[in-house]
């Protein structure tokens, strides 16, 4: 099942939506749809922050359902200035809060919850997997 | 997402209810900052929030930021799986979590 979409901010939650649909479909246990929704929030929204900016352009986001073991793939991908987001130093989570900036926090939780994240440039598309199982 | 706020002089009560993202950050921020002025404890109920993305994190470390200048702040009913980001992210050691 995939979805193509304006990649803006608004449409986060649709693109939410259609991901939760499919995982209602294998009865998804809380904790892992928290992450993945989080996941979801986290890299469609820096898409639709920089791949195209100042532009609209647009994303597809793609669900998979494995078998044995059990595990749903979600493949983000957009035509945008290639951006490889694993590149990102992780951020410092020992610094006090005056210290603490904020930035790389989302794609640093993505690499922590999901099992696999991987990236690739290919056929002038960002493709960003992420694999978690269930 | 709706959020609830209560007030009682010095004290502020915010109960964010659905999920802190990207799209609802902003209001999250709105409603903390419109109420802020004149308030020394505060309490952030997390009873009804389902999750919180790094979006909701920057505003967190922001108000703690700014709570711990002129009072405190606290976080109240945190589930498991909003846990588990303050764990990842070392928010752990930044926030009071009760």
């Amino acid at each position: 099942m995939e979805i193509t979409l304006p990649a803006t901010i608004e449409n986060v939650e649709k693109v939410t939506e259609f991901v939760n649909a499919e995982l209602a479909k294998i009865n998804c246990p809380a904790k892992a749809k928290a992450e993945i929704d989080i996941a979801i929030d986290e890299l469609f929204s820096n898409i639709a922050n920089y791949a195209y900016n100042p532009e609209i352009g647009k994303a597809t986001v793609k669900v998979e359902v494995q078998e044995n073991p059990q595990a749903v793939v979600i493949t983000f991908m957009d035509k945008g200035i290639p951006y490889d987001p694993l590149k990102r130093e992780d951020p410092n989570v020992k610094l006090s809060a005056d210290e603490r900036g904020i930035g790389g926090l989302g794609i640093f939780m993505v690499k922590k919850t999901m099992d696999s994240v991987e990236y690739e440039y290919k056929d002038n598309h960002n493709i960003l997997k992420i694999k978690k199982n269930i | 997402m709706t959020i609830n706020t209560n007030k009682e002089g010095e004290k502020l009560t915010i109960i964010p209810e659905g999920r802190i993202d990207t799209v609802t950050a902003p209001e999250f921020s709105k409603a903390i900052d419109d109420n802020i002025e004149g308030v020394k404890d505060l309490v952030i109920d997390f009873e009804k929030l389902e999750y919180i993305s790094s979006a909701g994190l920057r505003v967190l470390l922001t108000t703690q930021k700014t709570m711990s200048k002129v009072g405190t702040m606290k976080l109240v009913h945190v589930s498991d799986v909003i846990m588990d980001v303050f764990n990842i992210t070392g928010f752990v050691d930044i926030l009071t979590i009760e």
